[in-house]
């Protein structure tokens, strides 16, 4: 028998299994089984939340690889890793660890100022972030199998996460409505490749699962993004930043499952402790905003 | 007929998307109430202690159980696992099919995979159905009114036991709503019929 790995297929089909549900950012093995406890449907194993990275400052790199593997060995559900942009060879450590999924993030200080990873060389799945249409097509050209938005991680303001859903969402709309003769120009106009750009317009969404990240912090705000379109969300600092974790997780996997019924949502939002401070996006200087960074 | 899908998380897009195809109706099924009228369930991929810890925070668990004492489901991945008496891990499951799941049983995403195999049950048998597994879990254990409707071949033995069914029930360790190839689909719409 013929057994075929690594194809686009499998690595894909993972992301699809991750849909609904909510990964979480963990920082020690307690937090694991706390985020799985939760029902997370996977965990991103992490030295420092972004919340901790922008006030640590200085350069953030991969984990520490001891640590990684720990956190696999606590939890039966999927783990990922960030690397840095462009950092494949941080990568290649984490493939080499036997995680499930890279995330090539922006929360990191990205290694390369001009390229992202050739993410087509890996048996793993890669997810990157994405602020439209554009940068999400040029990350699945390059062999990403899983995208979300970038929002603003470390803030628990979602107002950015919400305008690259809707840049995204929008720009798909405005693909379905016109004609194959305008398709290229549109594919120069957003920097896409043309055979994705016309995959999106065939299918109505993007070839690939789309999840929501960055700046997540209440059920509220991950019914938001579901409602808005997305196809899961990644909590990152809200969760372990806020008052009560384990409580606050449950209520955000019940939220993303309910995300259209508001009486639901108003029942799970109860009672949830203190959220983690915020941080305005729009009072965050140019030079400390983690999505302009990527190419 | 109405077909509900398991819409507590996962890829249940993916298998309503099937149902439409073959005309039949399918619903969302995220609370007890929506399991009035449905004639059949499908549980999706996806995570199947997430699938399990919201089946409880919902109180759906024994609605889904008196669901199944006279109504076909069919358990795709994690669905099989749901559907299962045992996975050798604590979890909350229906226990509906008599059978021992071993959960992430080929190892991690690295050795997630796609095979052809055979299964005599489909129409066209003679066609290989394209399985894709996905950190999936293998079918260690069957009762003694389980019927195995699909192996994996391997060098060892008799091949590992990656499809099964008992009267009404289906368990795939494979995802057929990631293929083109409806025939799973429809073999079990044709247990509803039965």
């Amino acid at each position: 028998m013929d057994k075929k790995v690594a194809t686009f297929t499998v690595k894909k089909g993972l992301a699809q299994m991750l849909k609904g549900g909510v990964i979480m950012d963990v920082v020690t093995v307690e937090h694991a089984r706390i985020a799985e406890e939760a029902g997370a449907v996977a965990v991103m194993a992490l030295e420092r939340v972004p919340a901790d990275i922008r006030a640590h400052g200085g350069v953030a790199r991969m984990s520490d690889p001891a640590l990684i593997q720990e956190i696999m060995e606590a939890v039966t559900i999927p783990v990922m890793a960030k690397c840095r942009i462009g950092h494949f060879v941080e990568a290649q450590i984490i493939e080499a660890l036997g995680v499930d999924f890279i995330d090539e993030s922006e929360v990191l200080t990205p290694a390369d100022e001009a390229h992202h990873i050739n993410k087509h060389l890996f048996k793993i799945p890669f997810v990157c972030g994405c602020r439209n249409l554009g940068e999400a097509l040029r990350r699945i050209g390059e062999g990403a199998a899983m995208i979300r938005t970038k929002g603003e991680a470390g803030t628990g303001d979602v107002v950015e996460a919400v305008r690259h859903a809707r840049s995204v969402f929008g720009a798909i709309r405005r693909l379905e409505n016109m004609p194959d003769e305008e398709l290229m120009s549109f594919a120069k106009e957003l920097g896409a490749p043309f055979e994705t750009l016309k995959e999106t317009k065939d299918l109505g969404h993007l070839p690939v699962v789309n999840f929501a990240a960055g700046g997540i912090a209440t059920p509220a705000d991950a019914a938001l993004m579901m409602q808005l379109g997305v196809d899961g969300v990644f909590v990152g600092s809200g969760i372990f930043k806020s008052g009560d974790p384990p409580l606050r997780a449950k209520s955000i996997v019940e939220a993303v499952t309910h995300y259209d019924d508001p009486k639901i949502l108003a029942e799970i939002s109860k009672g949830l402790g203190e959220p983690m401070v915020g941080i305005e996006v729009s009072e965050l200087p140019q030079t400390e905003r983690l999505a302009e960074r990527g190419w | 007929m109405k077909v509900g899908v398991l819409a507590l998380q996962g890829d249940f897009a993916e298998h309503l998307s099937f149902l439409r195809r073959l005309g039949a109706e399918g619903v969302e099924v995220r609370l007890p109430s929506h399991l009035d009228d449905v004639d059949a369930l499908i549980i999706p991929g996806g995570e199947s202690t997430t699938i399990g810890k919201l089946a409880l925070a919902f109180e759906l668990l024994k609605p889904l159980r008196t669901f199944g004492q006279t109504r076909p489901i069919w358990g795709t991945c994690a669905g099989a696992i749901f559907l299962s008496t045992d996975t050798l891990e604590r979890q909350h499951l229906l226990g509906l099919m008599d059978i021992t799941v071993e959960r992430n049983a080929f190892g991690r995403q690295a050795d997630s995979f796609e095979a052809d195999i055979h299964v005599a049950a489909l129409d066209d048998a003679k066609t290989p159905f394209p399985a894709i597994f996905i950190r999936a879990p293998l079918i260690a254990r069957v009762g003694p009114n389980v019927d195995i409707v699909a192996h994996l071949p391997n060098n060892k033995d008799n091949g590992i036991i990656i499809a099964a069914k008992q009267g009404h029930f289906l368990a795939t360790s494979f995802h057929p709503e990631l293929t083109g190839d409806d025939r799973f689909h429809r073999y079990f719409l044709s247990l509803m019929k039965t």
